[in-house]
């Protein structure tokens, strides 16, 4: 880690501009002298934690789903092979067990359809919040604080929360169904309903921080605009969705990449919920499935596969927004 | 915006108030949307469970005066804190060390990698920024191998167990204060590195000129001028350790180590039945440290979640 590091250090102020304040110490030419060296004890430490857990451990971790590596024992690191990737996929029956392992098309597809359907409506959700907070009212503070508030709480804590909205018999969820003479309705272990479920959870508990974005998008925008949008005579739907929402963009993206990487975390709501690794097939997503794989299994190095899978997929997510950020100069 | 309800005043004295009434009326509708579960809990957890009939799941116990509401009892309470406080101990034993040591390491890193400004900085620095989207899954593994048999912090720890309040298991504990240390890292760096951007330059500059050390630069100038922001990244790196379950689900496993989300999971399900007062007072429980902690600093947990 350190090699490449310096290597790349002393390349890089190889370029140095000299600075505005013209320090006499900057611009001595000794390595020792160099601000990114002074500063290193700083920096250096964190970043050693970081580059050894978190990157460290994904290339480990990619090694890992190349290997056979199952049950007890130790990884057996020289017989490197795709198969995993090929049983997520395809299925079948691997080397390492004698049974056959399904591919991950089912929790793929769930993770997909939770991800796409909680973003989503927390964005909508948030941004009417947003908008309604935003008109002078009074008590702003409190409504603002009580619509967070879910946030505050771990995924362990909302599952139980919501069991009890949705049992059968004493929920709320029921009771208010039945006041309107539905049900009662088997709603945690129904498989057709599990995932709307979790998501409605979800988004109780998360739509709060796309409030909060929102709010602050909406004021950024200067008064001007609103006004503007009033002397053309347009009316309040209309000028906020052709003058306002267009200004939220940004706003909407960071919301939209965090919440997504919230719901690929889902996996602490969903063990909570079904006590335990079984979510059930119509629940399962990835997360779940690969926690499952490796820790109850024992299928460490396929769990590891499922995993790069689902790195890939955050990657995919994660990468245009930080390169857009980058590229406008807000890192 | 901020300034003038102007963009709706110019319609009737009563469209418009009829508007507020309506605007009120959401705003109302929707707290109560994100209150009730929470309150229904409330309610729940203080009946008394041999009463319990889940006919009015949101009103207090009001037994004998109203039917079937269940009366009032402090015995879930007593069952949750049996119930979780080996658990409760043991999360205040890894949360306190793992946010100060994230905090502190983070606003150095931020430190390092903005107040000090050199080229090149920002390839490292989004190295951190990345770490924030990671999804702890595609480290899951690897971390488990580390802990459990690559470094013998097990082994490390035996002599110890036979001072006071240390506790053989307590290194699990151990691996998970690093753990979280490290992942708590770049979104720590991420809050004080916004922070040191918007400070002005003029004394650390002058500050330079005058000889100063960097480590002189950050301990009198920066440290002090990062306390409001120490308060915002504590409260929100003890919120996000507090609730993790999947970190200490696979570092710690099972045992006395078992953190308070561990064991409100399996919590108030028993052959006979589930006993939701029980399961209700414990997930109160385990969720009061945040929720204090949040209706003191609301404010500063928002900042938080909003950068």
């Amino acid at each position: 880690m350190r090699n490449p590091l310096t290597v790349l250090r002393r390349r890089l102020s190889k370029h140095r501009e000299l600075r505005a304040d013209g320090g006499t110490a900057s611009q001595a030419g000794s390595i020792l002298d160099r601000d990114s060296v002074r500063s290193a004890p700083f920096w250096l430490p964190p970043f050693l934690l970081v580059g050894l857990f978190i990157y460290g451990a994904i290339i480990w971790n990619i090694v890992l789903s190349l290997t056979n590596f199952q049950g007890l024992g130790s990884p057996d690191y020289t017989a490197l092979d795709f198969e995993n990737y090929v049983i997520a996929f395809f299925g079948g029956t691997p080397s390492w067990s004698e049974l056959t392992v399904s591919p991950i098309w089912n929790s793929a597809w769930n993770t997909v359809v939770l991800m796409v359907s909680f973003s989503v409506v927390c964005l909508a959700l948030g941004l009417v919040l947003a908008i309604l907070v935003d008109q002078e009212i009074r008590f702003e503070n409190t409504f603002r604080t009580i619509y967070l508030l879910p946030m505050s709480l771990s995924f362990v804590v909302t599952a139980k929360f919501w069991l009890y909205m949705y049992n059968v018999e004493t929920g709320l969820v029921n009771l208010l169904l039945g006041s309107v003479g539905v049900g009662p309705v088997e709603i945690v272990q129904n498989p057709d309903l599990k995932l709307a479920a979790v998501a409605f959870a979800l988004i109780w508990q998360f739509s709060g921080y796309a409030m909060i974005v929102y709010l602050a998008g909406l004021r950024a925008i200067p008064t001007s605009h609103f006004e503007a949008a009033r002397v053309d005579g347009a009316s309040t739907l209309r000028m906020y969705w052709r003058v306002i929402i267009p200004q939220l963009r940004t706003a909407t993206v960071s919301a939209l990449v965090v919440l997504t990487v919230f719901s690929l975390k889902a996996f602490d709501f969903l063990f909570s919920m079904y006590g335990g690794y079984q979510p059930g097939p119509s629940a399962d997503i990835l997360a779940t499935r690969m926690v499952r794989e490796a820790y109850a299994n024992g299928n460490w190095a396929y769990g590891s596969a499922i995993a790069v899978i689902l790195f890939l997929m955050a990657l995919a997510i994660v990468t245009p927004y930080i390169y857009s950020q980058y590229k406008r100069g807000e890192l | 915006m901020s300034t003038e309800t102007g963009w709706v005043g110019e319609r009737s004295l009563f469209g418009h108030s009829l508007r507020r009434i309506i605007l009120y009326a959401v705003l109302v509708g929707m707290g109560a949307f994100y209150l009730i579960p929470i309150e229904t809990g409330i309610m729940t957890s203080i009946i008394n469970p041999a009463s319990y009939t889940g006919s009015f799941p949101y009103l207090p116990p009001l037994e004998p005066l109203v039917p079937n509401t269940g009366e009032f009892s402090l015995e879930p309470w007593q069952g949750a804190i049996d119930g979780l406080g080996q658990g409760l101990v043991n999360s205040v034993i890894l949360v306190v060390p793992a946010t100060i040591l994230s905090g502190l390491l983070g606003s150095m890193a931020a430190f390092g990698l903005t107040t000090i400004d050199w080229r090149g900085q920002i390839g490292i620095y989004i190295l951190f920024v990345a770490g924030i989207f990671i999804p702890y899954q595609a480290v899951l593994v690897p971390l488990t191998q580390f802990w459990y048999n690559v470094v013998p912090l097990q082994a490390a720890f035996q002599p110890l167990a036979a001072l006071p309040f240390v506790e053989s298991y307590h290194w699990k504990l151990v691996a998970l204060i690093v753990t979280h240390t490290a992942y708590g890292l770049p979104i720590c760096t991420l809050l004080f590195r916004a922070h040191y951007k918007k400070l002005s330059d003029e004394m650390v500059e002058a500050a330079q000129l005058d000889g100063a050390s960097v480590a002189t630069i950050y301990r009198r100038i920066i440290l002090p001028l990062s306390i409001p922001m120490f308060a915002v990244v504590f409260i929100y790196q003890f919120t996000q350790i507090w609730n993790d379950l999947l970190f200490a689900l696979t570092i710690i496993q099972f045992g006395d180590a078992a953190v308070v989300t561990q064991d409100l999971v399996g919590i108030g399900v028993s052959q006979s039945g589930t006993n939701f007062p029980l399961r209700m007072a414990a997930a109160l429980l385990a969720a009061l440290p945040t929720l204090l902690v949040y209706v003191f600093f609301g404010d500063k947990f928002a900042k938080g979640v909003a950068a």
